[in-house]
Parts: structure tokens; sequence; C-alpha cells
């Protein structure tokens, strides 16, 4: 199991990087997000990783932490996700400003020679 | 012992609450003045004239107490594990500065009342004005030396801002610029010689640094501290050979000029020297510094204003000197010295403030301030004349005026001996010499201006001022004369109170008395009398034709020495290192942070070596892996396509989205999978609407022929993007196969119900327990909304995506050639099913978004997925229906819900406050409700109310602004279309 996460969340990285170095905005914005998937999937990893454990506190009585998901990683990766959500939109309408004023998807901005 | 009780208390109160208010009224009141309208010119001079009052009062009212107890203090603590801090402490110099301040602040403000024009944006003006007046309170009453810089700096900060003032002139822009690097630069010295001192002492708190002057001079690091602090001081006070900003900055207006650098900041350099006159005086290396930079200052800068012909360039150098005479007097390490400096520091505040006055008076009133154009003066404005001449007389120095006092004093000081060394021999000749150029410049001054023939051809016809306008020269001038005149009765005691705070077991015995008898100080001053007039005889002829600046020392500008420095620095070797290092292309830059991520991570695991732990926490479920067989090929799929099919690889990416979505739930985090379900959904629309505008790029493998050095770069992308992943999946490996550490997730488990109400754990650290954080990342969303939608205002697409798609054109076209058929029927008919039921989801979707926020604090949920939620429903309806359908029917205003949301969880913190709880603390209680029973209610609810308000707003925010290029692009091309139409 942990050895299909960590693949993953490789692979998710490695095409990530691979978009990333690309001349046209387009695959940098898909790169982006694909890594933006694996950081996601690796920071939610550093936690307690549990099948099937309890998401949600019982009623009453005393709290066992070991009967529960792990609730920080989640945390961070909640508002993660929404704010990715946010700068891949600022991304993208970057791009198509640049593209705009530049006519080039280029991401330097100009057609290389 | 009562009355004695009662005294303390009210010494401690006075202290705190009077000194506190000194320094607070003036923040308060420039932030006030911002916000007047730009025409209030009255009110402005009401609220700041009342401040500058005010700060007069509470200073007097503090005098009792400073003349009986020697000083008042304030201490607040701000940072007191750094030894920092915020203490004010007021002691007789102090004092007699803060007097100054507050008194000269006054009748600046009553004289710039006249001398804005009407045009001049005055808020800014006394904005500035009043905060450059807290800070220069602050200075002189810091009781910490941390402290003490900073408010330096912010002096330094707003002079820039006020010489800056009238910014569309370029030399002002260059004056203010130039100003703040000499002045900022010397702050940043006098940092790191205060943070010396802080070292050798141990604490930054003045008097216990005033307490350790032979400790300080006896250190190691007594040099470097002496040359740290001194750099800041004489580039403050504009000391050769750091004066030349000074002229420069006279581009100011002149209530600035007369302001801040005759009368108080350029003060502050001495002052400070003064203020540690006890520590680090006395000296070799503090008389040839101090002693040299002063002498020099004095000499050359009377020289130099001899042959200025604009008049404030003539103030300007006349205070570099008269600074270098005090700085002089500083240097000398003798106690009858530096009460000379400080009486000469009050002097020359009263008579160089009038004489700028009256600089900005004629200026005002004829339009120049050229000497060589002006003359004859004094018939048109007899009064502004005979206090200039006044002022001058007690600049040159002439018996029975201010000047003339502490000038007699400084010659008794030059002629006695006090560490025998060329410097103290040449002391008595340059005393002599630069006080006869003073008297040359003085007697230019009056003579140039106010007589002669009638001047010709000025810009204005010249006239009188305004009483107001003048009566601020009056009453500085008649101080000159009283001061001159009675200085035992009206001074004197005052300074003495200042001069024992400074130097306090040595203060010496001195006399203010006018008349000493014949001694040689008398016979000094008369020589420089008349040879200053027999000098300007001399020079009268070549004066009144020679270009501006002193013959020889024309050519050598200090400011052009600084602005070659400045190219070379900010320019040359910055564009060197720029062409040597720098690139204007992203490829090289993001392989570069790859790169250094890669080293980031790579590094430990070299140095400590990988070794994955033995954990197992469970099987491979086949189900597990078979997903992400999918998950994996999507996102290679998405890497691969992404260049020639991007609808392709934005469904790809949707689909390794959703693979992500379902590891989330797969991992008990249905919290996750929520969120990434709704915001996977948005993500799509938003690629979607951006797609349009993007390129047509087609595969064609027979032209696109791939050049070696293209397929060199991809190897080595392909090689590093797998070595990345291969990386990050040994770390993630590493690290799931390890037992987690104990965390602090135990303590949010066990606490969730109990501290915050709530059995959504998660939504209770984001809500509750990290409810700052939060409040962060919803303004980061926020300003993130607001700057796309800023961004598409003025968007212009590229040329060739301007004219319809081909679908549409397409679809246009079909219609069009049937008369029965309207423009759009094709596209709504296609999609009537689907359109009907996105609409009917309208409803929907809202319950769903209300359910999810409501049971987000116990159940999976909470602000920002149902936020999303509620994005998602507007979006659906845009998307069935049409942009135009939908904002006929439905005003959505985002910015509003954005703006809302903030302020509401901001109050909503603010609302722990009332009841005495750090901001953001929540509380949470069981409600009684009639018919539905006991219901949870937590404030952190309304928080996140909040937050569900603003992500609803950034988001459709957001996808509003992109789908309204189209119909823009429509609308624009159509209205262009109509304008042609009727022109032919």
């Amino acid at each position: 199991m942990e050895l299909t996460l960590a693949l993953a969340i490789g692979v998710l990285i490695g095409s990530g990087v691979w978009l990333l170095l690309r001349p046209r905005t387009f695959q940098v914005i898909i790169g982006l997000s694909l890594i933006s998937y694996g950081v996601n999937l690796f920071i939610f990893s550093m936690g307690r990783l549990r099948v099937g454990a309890a998401p949600v506190l019982g009623s009453g009585g005393t709290v066992n932490p070991a009967d529960y998901a792990d609730p920080i990683p989640q945390a961070l990766v909640l508002t993660a996700i929404v704010i990715g959500f946010a700068t891949t939109a600022l991304f993208l309408v970057v791009l198509l400003v640049s593209r705009g004023l530049t006519g080039s998807d280029h991401v330097d901005g100009r057609e290389p020679n | 012992m009562g009355a004695d009780f009662l005294y303390e208390q009210l010494h401690g109160m006075m202290g705190d609450t009077s000194l506190l208010l000194m320094i607070v009224m003036p923040f308060v009141g420039s932030l006030i003045a911002g916000f007047l309208p730009s025409n209030a010119r009255n009110a402005e001079v009401w609220l700041a004239g009342a401040i500058a009052l005010g700060e007069l009062i509470l200073a007097s009212a503090a005098y009792p107490a400073i003349a009986a107890g020697g000083a008042i203090r304030a201490d607040l603590e701000w940072i007191p594990t750094l030894g920092l801090n915020f203490t004010l402490r007021m002691d007789g110099f102090a004092w007699l500065f803060a007097m100054l301040i507050s008194a000269i602040g006054f009748l600046v403000v009553l004289y710039a009342r006249y001398y804005m024009s009407a045009e001049d944006p005055v808020p800014r003006f006394f904005s500035f004005l009043l905060a450059f007046m807290g800070a220069m309170l602050g200075i002189v009453i810091s009781g910490n030396l941390i402290l003490l810089v900073i408010f330096w700096e912010m002096t330094s900060i707003f002079s820039f801002l006020l010489i800056g003032y009238w910014h569309h002139n370029a030399s002002a822009r260059d004056g203010a610029r130039m100003a703040l690097t000499v002045t900022g630069i010397g702050g940043l010295t006098l940092l790191a010689g205060v943070l010396l001192v802080g070292h050798i002492v141990g604490s930054y708190d003045l008097e216990r640094v005033l307490a350790s002057g032979d400790l300080i001079r006896s250190h190691e690091l007594y040099v470097p501290v002496l040359i740290l602090i001194l750099l800041g001081a004489l580039t403050k006070s504009a000391q050769f050979p750091f004066h030349f900003w000074l002229p420069n900055a006279m581009a100011a207006p002149t209530p600035v000029s007369a302001y801040l650098h005759s009368a108080t900041m350029v003060k502050a350099g001495v002052f400070l020297m003064a203020r540690l006159w006890p520590v680090l005086a006395g000296s070799q290396e503090w008389f040839w510094l101090v002693g040299l930079a002063g002498m020099m200052s004095f000499v050359l800068g009377a020289y130099f204003a001899i042959f200025q012909q604009d008049i404030k360039g003539l103030l300007a150098y006349s205070t570099i000197s008269h600074l270098g005479l005090i700085t002089m007097l500083l240097s000398l390490g003798s106690p009858l010295g530096a009460v000379a400096a400080i009486f000469h520091m009050m002097n020359h505040a009263t008579f160089k403030a009038s004489l700028f006055m009256a600089a900005g008076i004629i200026d005002h009133e004829t339009g120049t301030r050229d000497i060589r154009r002006l003359s004859g003066l004094f018939r048109f404005m007899p009064i502004t004349a005979t206090l200039a001449m006044v002022a001058s007389a007690a600049m040159a120095g002439v018996p029975l005026l201010n000047g003339f006092l502490s000038k007699e004093m400084f010659f008794a000081e030059a002629v006695e001996t006090h560490q025998i060394s060329i410097l103290d021999t040449a002391a008595p000749y340059a005393a002599v010499l630069g006080s006869a150029f003073a008297v040359a410049y003085s007697i230019r001054f009056i003579h140039g201006v106010f007589f002669g023939p009638p001047p010709e051809d000025l810009p204005h016809t010249p006239h009188e001022a305004p009483f107001l306008m003048r009566f601020p020269m009056q009453l500085l001038v008649l101080a000159c004369l009283i001061v001159g005149i009675v200085p035992g009765l009206t001074i004197g005691p005052f300074l003495h109170t200042a001069v024992t705070s400074v130097l306090s077991p040595a203060t010496p015995q001195y006399s203010l008395s006018v008349w000493h008898g014949f001694t040689l100080p008398l016979i000094m001053s008369v020589v420089a009398l008349v040879a200053g007039a027999i000098l300007y005889l001399l020079l009268k002829g070549y004066l009144a034709r020679c270009e501006e600046g002193p013959p020889v020392f024309r050519k050598l500008k200090g400011q052009r020495i600084f602005e070659r420095a400045m190219v070379t620095v900010s320019w040359r070797w910055a564009r060197f290192i720029e062409s040597q290092l720098g690139t204007r292309r992203l490829q090289p830059q993001l392989r570069l942070l790859v790169l250094v991520a890669f080293v980031a991570a790579f590094w430990p695991l070299y140095s400590l070596g990988f070794d994955p732990g033995r954990l197992n926490w469970t099987n491979t479920d086949p189900i597990f892996a078979a997903i992400w067989a999918i998950g994996i090929a999507c996102a290679l799929g998405a890497a691969y396509q992404a260049k020639f099919h991007r609808l392709a690889a934005t469904i790809l990416l949707g689909g390794a989205g959703l693979v992500t979505c379902l590891t989330f739930l797969w991992l008990s985090a249905p919290d996750l999978a929520l969120t990434q379900l709704l915001v996977e959904i948005v993500t799509t629309v938003l690629l979607l609407l951006g797609l349009r505008w993007l390129p047509k790029r087609f595969e064609d493998k027979s032209t696109d022929a791939v050049t070696i050095g293209a397929r060199l770069r991809r190897v080595r992308d392909f090689v590093t993007a797998i070595t990345v992943g291969l990386g990050v999946t040994l770390i993630s490996y590493a690290v799931m196969t390890r037992a987690p550490p104990a965390t602090i997730a135990d303590y949010f488990l066990q606490n969730a119900y109990s501290e915050g109400g709530g059995k959504n754990v998660v939504n209770v650290i984001l809500v509750d327990f990290r409810g700052f954080d939060t409040f962060g990342e919803i303004t980061v969303l926020g300003v993130v909304a607001l700057t796309v939608f800023a961004l598409l205002r003025r968007f212009r697409p590229a040329p060739d995506s301007v004219e319809r798609p081909e679908q549409q054109r397409i679809q246009k076209d079909f219609d069009e050639a049937r008369p029965d058929r309207e423009a759009g029927d094709t596209v709504s008919d296609y999609l009537l099913v689907p359109s009907v039921i996105m609409q009917w989801l309208f409803p929907v979707v809202i319950v769903l978004a209300a359910y999810l926020f409501l049971r987000g604090h116990d159940l999976p949920g909470g602000g920002f997925v149902a936020g999303v939620a509620m994005a998602a429903a507007f979006i659906l309806q845009y998307m069935a229906a049409g942009t135009v359908w939908v904002e006929d029917r439905l005003r959505v205003l985002p910015v509003n819900w954005i703006g809302f949301g903030l302020l509401f969880a901001a109050l909503v913190g603010m609302g722990s406050w009332i009841f005495g709880y750090p901001f953001l603390t929540s509380h949470s209680q069981y409600l009684e409700l009639p018919l539905i029973g006991a219901v949870p209610a937590a404030t952190a609810a309304l928080f996140d109310l909040g937050v569900f308000s603003l992500v609803v707003g950034a988001t459709v925010l957001m996808l509003i602004a992109l789908a309204h290029q189209s119909i823009r692009r429509l609308r624009a091309s159509r209205i262009a279309a109509e304008a042609a139409s009727e022109g032919a």
C-alpha cells in the first residue's frame, strides 16, 4: 500500500516537473496542478495514515487518539487545495493576459529563435 | 511623607501618560490629516496646529517635574527578551528639544497655511509633517537607543517624502532620493553602532548607557562604535564630507526647509552627539574625527554660502556651517564647549527658521529666489525686510542678538587649548575666518535682496505678505532679540536644566551675560565683522555676475560624486551582475529551482543515509493499486498531451484529481475528499474557460523537424523529471514505513470537543485552534481573486483569438441560413435537457452547500467545501443558460461576498476582545431551541460563515471574470460594427 502511494506521488510530481520545464504556458499550468496533487498527497502521507479509521469523534467519553485519523495533515491539505485552485486561476489569467500582450503562449513571452 | 508619596505618584503618572501622548498624538493626527479632503487647507491647519500646540502644552506642563526630578520616564514592555522596551524619557535636554520641535512646528504649520497654494494636495503635506513631528519627538524623548534609531530612520523617511512632495519636479525627486540615501545609510551605521554599544553595556537603556561612559571608552570596540555612530550623526547633520545632500533638499516646500532642514531634523545629528557626549567624548579619536568634520563644515559651508545665488541655497550652506560650529564645540570635549553647543542649537533654530520663512515669502511674492534678479525689495515689503535683517544679524553674530552670545562662547572655547595638536592651534583662526564668511553671506543676503535699485521683470509684482504669514517670523525674531538682550532672564534657567541633564556631574560655571568686558573673544568678533564686511564689498561686483557656486570648487561637486557612485553601484554593477548571472527566460530559472529543491532534499539523504522503515501499515489492496494504475496513467497522459491536445490533458488532469480524491477517501479523510471533488469541478471549468484564448496548435510531424538541441533538452528534462519523481517516491516510502512521532494531533483530538465544541476535528482546527492561520489563508484567497479580476478588466486577447470559435461560427451560420431560427437556437436546443436539469439543480446545490456548512463542525463539511459548492451552484447556472441570461435575472456581486466574508471573519475574531480574550478565541455551548432541541452553537461557526462567504465570492469572481471575456469581446465588436455602419 505504501509502495503504491509512494509511487503515485512520485509519478505525479515527476510528470509535473517534466511539464514545468516545457516551453508552453498551458503545459506549465497542467504541470503545476499535477505537482500540487503530488505535494498534497505527500503532506497528507506525512501524518498517521489509516485505512478505515473514524474521521469524526464519537459522542462522549474519553478520546483515544489512536482510534482516529490524523487531523493535522488534513487541515493543512484542506486549505492547500483551495489555495491551489486560486493560484491555478491566477496563473491561468496571467498566462492569458501575457498571451494577449505578446501574442505568444511561450513562457518567455516570445517564440524562441 | 504623604506629600512625597503623592508627588511620586503624580510624577509617575505624568511621565507615563503625557510622554506616550506626545508620541501618539502626531501619528494619529497624521492618519486623520491624510484622509481629509484634498482642498481642506483650513481643517488641516487647525488639526496640525492644535496638535503642535498640544505638544507644546504637554511639554510645558512636564517642566516642573523635570526641573525638580531630573527626568520623567514611561516604560512599556515591547520585546523584553531582546532588551527592547518602549521606553520614553524626557530630561532637560530632551525637554528643550521637545519645546523647540513643537513650537517651531506650530509656527511652520501656520506659515504653511499661506505658503501652500490651493492646487497643492495638502492632506499629504500635513500628514507627513505631523508624522515627522512625531518621529522627531520620538528621537529626543526615546529612553532606549534602539527605539531612538527607529525614530531616527522614520525622520529620514518622512524627510524623503517631504522633499519629494512636489514629485512632478525632477530636482525634488533627486534631492529626496539623495537625502534618503545619505541619511538612511547613516541610520544603518548608527544602528550597527548602537548594537555594539548594547553589546558592550549589556543594555540599550539610555540611562544605563549614559552611566557606562568609562566602560565604553576603555572597550576595544570603542573606535568602531565611535565611527559608526558618528557616521550616523554626521550624515544626518549634513557635516562635511556628507554635507552635499542638504542643498539639494532645498527642492522641498519652504516650510519643510524651515522645519526639517534648519530647525529640527538636521539637529538630530548634533543632538545625538550631545546626548552621547558624556559617553563618547574626550578621547583623541573623538577630538580628531568630530573636530575635523566640524571645522571643515564650518569654514567651507560659510565660504560656499557666499557664492550661492539661490537664497535657499545660501541658507542651506549657512546651516551646514552653523552645524559645523556646533560640531566643533562638541569635539572639544570641554563641558563649556558642550554648553555653548546646546545654546547654539537653540539659537540657530530660531534665526534660521525665520530666515527660511523670509526666503519663502520672497519666493512666494516675487516668483524667484535668485539673488541676482532680486533687489530693492525693502520698499515693497518693509516688515519682512526688517525681520529678515534682524534674523541675519543674529546669524552673523551681531551683538544684542542671540547668535552673538553663542558665538562669543564659541570664540572663547576656540581660544582655549584642549588637546595639543595642529587642529587645536588652527581652531581660533578657523573660527574667525568662518565667522567673517558668515558676516559676508549675511550682508550679501540682505543687501542683495532688499537694497539697491527696484527689481526688473520679476514673475510677480512684489508686495507685503499677509499678516499671519509674517506672524511666525515675527515671533521667532522677537525671540532672537529677547534672548540676545536678556539671556539670563529668558533662556537661562531652561538652558541650565538642559545642560545639567547632559553634563550632570561636570556642569561648569558659565555666564550668559551680554557684556564680558574687552576680552579676546570680543576682539575676534569685531575682526570677523569688519573682515566680513570688507570681503563682501570686494566680492560684490563678482557675485552679481558669477555663476552658482564658489570659484574653483564649482567644478568639484559632492553631488556629482554621489551620483556617479550611485550610477556605478546601482546601475553598472547591477547590470554587469545581471548580464553575467541573470536570465529573462523562465525555463532556466525553473530548472534552477527544481535543482535547488532536489539538492535540499538529497543532501540529508546522502549524509545520513537512506533507510526505509519496517512498518507495514497494511497490505496492498488490489483495488487501491488498480485505482492508482488509472491515476498514474492519467498523470502520464496529461503530461504527454498537454502541448497539442489541451482538452484531453484537462480531462486527464481531472482523472488524476479524482483518483487523488478517492485516495483521501480511502485513507479516512472524507473532508479532503469532499473538498478535492468540488475544487476539481471548478478547476476543470476554469481551465475550459481558459482554453478558448489559447492559440491553436496542430501536431504536424512532417514540418516540425525536431532539432538536436531540442532533443537534448528533452532528454535532460526527462532525466530530471524521472530523478525528481524517484526521489520523492523514496522519501515518501521511507516516511510512510515509519511510525509517525507523537504530534500535537493527539492534543487536537482530545480537546476538539471539550474546547472547540465540535466533533469534526479538522474543521475545529481550521476555524478554532488555528483560526488565525485560516484567516490569513482566506485573505490570500480574496487577494488572489481580486488580482484575477483586476488583470482581466484590461484583458486584451491575442488577435487570432478575437473572433468566434469555429464551432460557434458554424452554429451561427446554420441559424442565420434558416429564417425560422434565431441566432443561438442551435446551442440551446443542443443543450436543452442538460441545461434544464442544471437550472433545476440550482436550489438543490444551494441546499447541499447549506447542509455542508451547517454540519461542518461535527461531520465532514465546513466553510471551505460549502463555499466551493455554492460557487458551483452559480457556475452551473452560467453554464446552463449563458452569461447574459443569468445576469439578467441574478446579481451575484462576488466582490461584496469577498468583502463581507473577510470583514465578518475579522469582526467575529475581534468579538472575543470584548470579553477580554485574544483575537479569534471561540466560545461554544449548546442552545435549547424549541422543537429542535439542543443545538451546538459555537462562535467558530460564525467565523466559518465568513470563510464560506469569502470562498464563494472568490471562486465565483474568478470564474465569472473569465467567462465574461467572451461576451465582452462580442459586445465590443458589435458596438464597433454598429458605429461603422452608422458612419457609412
